[in-house]
């Protein structure tokens, strides 16, 4: 019993023991080919993620948290931060497209041209960020809770717009 | 500077947001246990619908093992179940990235915490935890790529998604073993929250953590309403925004419904498919026949509304097709009664399914043809002319354009 606390749970240790014998299994399959490539995608995606992504869409969301602050508009965090992130993950997940990288192949293949993938998600965010202003200007907040709701509002109309 | 200094993310003290906490990870937790398994269910029905275990042709994983143990001959009814579940594969894949990166962020303070390791058990977990999200991101990234034909990725797509999402599932299962009870209980627990996700010092709100989990679910929502149309297909086909094939057809009348592969991609030269080039051979029990496609015409055609379902997630609504039943070209060459398989040669130049093996059920089918026009024309040459197989329910490739040779008999 007095090595317990240095393995930890037995069942935990034997679930995993389970799992990694099971994806072991299908690591030797994966990495068959060319393992180095595999071996970067499969870390470097979790530390791309972790390290790259995450930090970098943190740090703007805390720029403009912060900045809104300053200004004395924080209650407006989420009118800048809902298209922005809608936007940023439309471009995300269709990078290819949007950016037309895969053009050539993407025309010879189906016939079809990436030219209006990027106007498309143009449109998109202009309709997402005006949507964003519009709900803002009408005065409905539809973030947060209700409490706060009426506290967002009497602060739009203590203070003046601000000056950028 | 001290580990709990909060200067440093290693410190609960550098986190501060006030939505993170057990409730906020176990209800995009739940979401996602949910959603991977259906992920990781259509997979492996996708993988089935190739019929890999029939021939070496349709076999992009020879090494396969024991992970081809649940394999069965993929059915021709419904037609549209190809349709169905690979749609339903990739448009939910592409539909819970918001969640998948909620989740991530939610639980990133524990990445950074210290000491590394508590225990053995503790150990193992974190190793299983970069297995489980390294896997997870690369089986969404390279299914996302894929479908946007970006093949940047190391190597063919369909052993690293295949072997990649056995990798991801085997830690996947563990993580749902250890957590469920938690995020369970996480999820029913009223009252204030405790945990080391909690930020000891947080900032002041800017968002409810339900609105936070509405913002979430909006954005799986956005992604669902701009891509679902490309498997549906209709007027549909036109909300589909920013998905590879929603917008419009390639073009239009008869012919204009979405390709897949074009005949100038596949290199298919117009001269080999001229009414003097070009002949069917079909090799079978009794020797050898050789059609031209005006000795096809006068065989009895025969009509069947079929979907294109590709493995990319996109497919058409059903198209009329018309041509020769593939029991008939059987029973030209000694097949009667009870066909067999049938391994198919196209003209493509290249391409993985250049050659494809049919199962002796999808050709006994009465609906599957080789088709000589569809939607009341000849074929047009991007959709195979002069001639293509039609297959109820099967996965897109199977169905080979441009085909230029039928061997019958048990493969």
């Amino acid at each position: 019993m007095r090595a317990r606390p240095l393995l930890g749970s037995p069942f935990q240790i034997l679930l995993l023991a389970c799992s990694f014998a099971l994806a072991a299994y299908a690591g030797v399959r994966l990495f068959a080919g060319d393992w180095r490539g595999v071996a970067l995608w499969l870390v470097g995606a979790a530390l791309l993620h972790d390290l790259v992504l995450l930090p970098l869409y943190a740090l703007a969301d805390r720029a403009v948290v912060r900045g809104l602050g300053a200004a004395g508009r924080r209650p407006w965090t989420m009118y800048v931060r809902v298209p922005a992130a809608l936007s940023g993950l439309l471009l995300l997940v269709w990078f290819p497209l949007i950016s037309g990288m895969v053009d050539r192949r993407y025309r010879s293949a189906t016939g079809l041209s990436t030219d209006g993938f990027l106007a498309r998600w143009l449109l998109i965010t202009a309709v997402l960020f005006g949507g964003s202003a519009l709900l803002l200007a009408v005065g409905g907040t539809p973030f947060g809770r209700r409490r706060e709701r009426g506290k967002a509002r009497s602060a739009t109309k203590r203070r003046p717009p601000a000056v950028h | 500077m001290r580990i709990d200094d909060p200067r440093l993310p290693s410190s609960p003290g550098f986190w501060r947001s006030p939505l993170r906490g057990p409730r906020f990870t176990s209800v995009l937790g739940l979401v996602l246990l949910v959603g991977i398994t259906l992920l990781f269910v259509t997979g492996l029905v996708s993988y089935a619908a190739y019929n890999p275990d029939l021939s070496p042709v349709n076999d992009q994983t020879p090494d396969k093992g024991i992970l081809g143990f649940y394999l069965f001959a993929w059915p021709t009814d419904p037609h549209w179940l190809y349709r169905l579940t690979q749609g339903l594969h990739v448009t939910l894949g592409i539909t819970l990235i918001p969640v998948l990166l909620a989740k991530l962020w939610s639980v990133v303070p524990r990445l950074f915490a210290l000491p590394p390791a508590r225990s053995l058990a503790h150990a193992l977990e974190r190793i299983s935890l970069l297995l489980l999200v390294g896997g997870g991101l690369f089986e969404f990234t390279t299914g996302v790529l894929n479908v946007q034909l970006d093949y940047v990725f190391p190597g063919s797509f369909y052993p690293l998604h295949f072997y990649g999402a056995w990798v991801f599932f085997s830690a996947f299962v563990a993580h749902a073993v250890l957590k469920v009870p938690t995020a369970v209980r996480a999820v029913r627990e009223r009252g204030r929250e405790q945990g080391e996700l909690v930020s000891p010092r947080p900032d002041a709100p800017t968002v409810s953590r339900r609105g936070a989990l509405w913002f979430v679910g909006g954005a799986s929502l956005l992604l669902l309403v701009t891509t679902v149309g490309q498997s549906i297909g209709g007027a549909l086909r036109r909300t589909a925004l920013l998905a590879p094939h929603g917008g419009a057809d390639p073009g239009s009348g008869p012919n204009g419904f979405q390709i897949n592969k074009t005949a100038a991609y596949a290199g298919i030269d117009a001269a080999e498919t001229g009414a003097e080039a070009w002949r069917l051979v079909v090799t079978g029990r009794t020797g050898t026949v050789r059609l031209s496609r005006a000795q096809l015409l006068r065989m009895p055609l025969h009509s069947s509304a079929l979907p294109i379902a590709c493995v990319e997630g996109w497919s058409t609504a059903d198209q009329w097709w018309r041509g020769v039943r593939l029991r008939d070209l059987a029973a030209l060459v000694g097949h009667d009664g009870d066909p067999p398989d049938v391994f198919v040669e196209s003209l493509q130049r290249h391409g993985a399914f250049r050659r494809a093996a049919l199962r002796a059920n999808q050709v006994a089918d009465p609906r599957s043809l080789l088709a000589l026009y569809v939607n009341g024309e000849d074929l047009s040459p991007d959709h195979g002319y002069p001639a293509r197989i039609i297959v109820p329910a099967a996965p897109g490739v199977l169905n080979t354009k441009w085909v230029a040779r039928l061997t019958f008999g048990d493969l």
